[in-house]
């Protein structure tokens, strides 16, 4: 199976999306390409396998992340038709372009083998969804794209720098390739793969949005349109996580565990604390989406630092993470399209007026904060298993306060918003198929994974997290 | 041939002093293009050997960062009408020192970090200090163009440390960086020129609006 073609064709869709006049034939773009985009990936599960020496290959950790992206694009792409449709299309042209030329960039992340080529296809996920952001042309877009733009730029420069450093660390092998790299751990040299480690926690760790690298985050999912807001809190995320995780492996490999996983647990802690500090009197849904976003990137890095089975319940956690994202930040979606805003004040009554949404957006809210019976309490379980198993109680008992708190902040305003009465009630509307099907196959399959995880899945996750743990001494 | 890339690498320093000192906007951009052009010269310098690897990363370095991005930029301030930079948050003399400080510092960096096999003892210590003035200017300056130039110089550190691999990683990998930076800079262009129109001022300060 070839890798090459699964990053071609949406990038070759992005540029036949700009040239195309007529918006059905680009809506058919835009759809088709995700499906046949996600029939490819599909099959790879069948034969995953790495060539020795590849740039480009598929492992299991990558497959999932790559798989994720996918099925959210999907859901994206049908979403962004009705989107389109509700929304002038000003931007429509350069709207389906950004979103496919994003699926490429992804794809390029999720199968490079290469952690340069990896760095570039980051960077490029960065700027194709940068003109998406500044959808709406106004000065409140715009100072979040500034944002979005400058704050991304310099934590990608600086895990640039660490790719360097990791080059220098390196003395056999071929550059830079993750096989190579991990194969050859020990002989890495350590000052330099430790200052390596840093730049590169750093610059992914800002793209992932783990605080305090986070200030970009609130303001960018809170202008940006609410799907695209949900491929980055789902797609993107994911993306700067396999950074993340990649680094990790190499880390720990070379047998640094012990000086990576108090930087990775005391990330985890911080994200969690200022997440659920300025979750409390959050008056925007998408801005407080934006904040559980940071907490649950605070939880991979949690997960991943703790070891045991931590790095299990991690890469379960970006499972469920990506796509209950998608669920809340649709249905968040379909309440600006009916209400014209996202501030608690003004969107009130939803279930009355919205009641596919309302619903979806109820249960969104239950399964982000990781309530029994959605797919995120296990992972969270899981978590804060190795935390106890570990020995790091402490950690344990602040996280499960800190996750009280959160739960607290969002259901306060997801609550109202959902049930409070409305100011001026409106009719209840038809919901468009296109707007509320997605998000609900979505939030059937976080409740599949809360229930039990299919076999397969079981071993893809256990396989992508054998090489994130500590192997034994 | 021994000489030429350490006149090249203290050349760097001098641009980096030049874009923390001067006031004016267009002379910052200046800066960066005489820059550009020292890192174009510095793979020659360093692998003297004319193989088409070096000679073409050269000439995509020119290309970028000596001719496309300064034009850009250039366009970018007439278009909005800006000339200087106004109020920093750090005044220019000492920002100045800062820069000073950030050599020195190094330097010292430098010496402790065990570089293998480096073609020059200057290579990573200037290109630290270049990152080092980059952040500077990033997190000191209002005008979001004087911001840009710091992206700019932040990268072109990054591109000096590279230059010490540039045997080990491959040539396609360093054109699709090369590529991203032109177009990060150019999208970041155009904010600014959106930012114009939008707030009548380059002036990132007034971007205050979205806040908890």
């Amino acid at each position: 199976m070839q890798l090459l073609p699964l990053i071609l064709l949406p990038a070759v869709a992005s540029g036949a999306a700009y040239l195309v006049r007529s918006v059905r034939l680009r809506s058919t773009i835009l759809v088709g390409t995700a499906a046949v985009h996600l029939g490819l990936v599909a099959r790879l599960w069948g034969e995953p396998g790495i060539a020795p020496g590849a740039w480009l290959a598929i492992d299991p950790l990558g497959l999932l992340v790559l798989s994720l992206v996918s099925v959210l694009f999907l859901v994206v792409a049908v979403y962004a038709v009705g989107f389109l449709r509700r929304e002038p299309p000003r931007g429509g042209r350069v709207f389906v372009t950004g979103l496919l030329g994003f699926l490429a960039a992804a794809t390029l992340v999720a199968v490079s083998h290469h952690l340069a080529l990896l760095w570039v296809g980051m960077e490029t996920t960065t700027l194709s969804l940068a003109p998406l952001v500044y959808h709406r042309h106004d000065r409140r877009s715009l100072e979040a794209v500034w944002k979005y733009l400058l704050l991304s730029s310099v934590g990608i420069a600086l895990a640039l720098l660490g790719t360097f450093f990791l080059a220098a660390a390196q003395t056999w092998g071929h550059p830079l390739l993750l096989e190579d790299l991990v194969a050859g751990a020990t002989s890495l040299h350590p000052s330099l793969l430790r200052t390596a480690f840093i730049f590169l926690l750093v610059g992914y760790g800002t793209k992932m949005g783990l605080a305090p690298l986070h200030a970009w985050k609130p303001d960018t999912y809170g202008e940006a349109p609410s799907l695209v807001a949900g491929l980055m809190a789902g797609g993107l995320t994911s993306c700067a996580f396999l950074g993340v995780a990649r680094i990790t492996e190499v880390t720990i490999a070379a047998g640094l565990a012990t000086f990576v996983q108090p930087l990775l647990l005391a990330f985890g802690v911080v994200s969690l604390v200022v997440a659920a500090a300025f979750m409390i009197g959050q008056g925007d849904l998408k801005r407080l989406l934006a904040y559980s976003s940071v907490e649950h990137m605070g939880l991979l890095v949690l997960g991943l630092g703790l070891g045991g089975v931590g790095p299990y319940g991690t890469v379960l956690h970006l499972v469920n993470n990506a796509l209950t994202k998608g669920v809340v930040f649709l249905a968040v979606g379909n309440v600006v399209l009916a209400t014209g805003s996202a501030s608690a004040d003004q969107a009130k009554g939803i279930l009355r007026r919205l009641p596919v949404s309302g619903v979806l957006l109820l249960l969104g809210l239950f399964a982000v904060t990781g309530s029994p019976p959605f797919g995120l309490f296990l992972s969270e379980f899981t978590i804060l298993n190795a935390a106890l198993a570990q020995g790091h109680t402490w950690i344990a008992l602040v996280v499960v306060a800190l996750l009280a708190i959160i739960f607290v902040g969002m259901a306060s305003v997801v609550l109202e918003v959902v049930y409070a009465p409305a100011d001026n009630p409106a009719p209840a509307v038809r919901e468009s198929l296109l707007l509320v099907g997605g998000p609900a196959l979505l939030l059937a399959a976080v409740l599949v994974l809360g229930l039990y995880v299919p076999v397969p899945l079981h071993a893809m996750i256990a396989a992508a997290a054998q090489g994130l743990g500590v192997a034994a001494p | 041939m021994t000489g030429l890339h350490e006149l090249l690498l203290l050349c760097v320093v001098l641009t980096n002093f030049w874009v923390l000192g001067t006031t004016r906007l267009s002379s910052t951009i200046r800066a960066t293009a005489i820059q550009g052009m020292l890192l174009a010269l510095l793979p020659i310098a360093l692998h003297p050997s004319w193989s088409a690897h070096t000679l073409g990363l050269a000439g995509g370095t020119f290309l970028v960062k000596t001719v496309i991005l300064p034009s850009f930029l250039a366009w970018a301030i007439r278009e909005a009408a800006v000339r200087r930079e106004i109020e920093p948050l750090i005044g220019y003399s000492a920002s100045l020192a800062l820069g000073a400080a950030a050599v020195a510092l190094s330097f010292g960096i430098a010496q402790r970090i065990p570089l293998p096999e480096s073609d020059s003892t200057l290579l990573i210590p200037v290109a630290l200090s270049t990152v080092m003035v980059g952040l500077l200017v990033l997190t000191t300056r209002n005008k979001a163009l004087s911001q840009v130039v710091g992206y700019l110089v932040l990268e072109n550190g990054i591109f000096v440390f590279g230059l010490s691999q540039v045997e080990r990683v491959p040539f396609l990998v360093e054109l699709g960086v090369l590529l991203d930076i032109f177009v990060g800079i150019f999208i970041m262009g155009i904010v600014v020129f959106h930012i114009n129109r939008a707030f009548d001022s380059l002036d990132s300060t007034r971007l205050t609006e979205l806040k908890d």
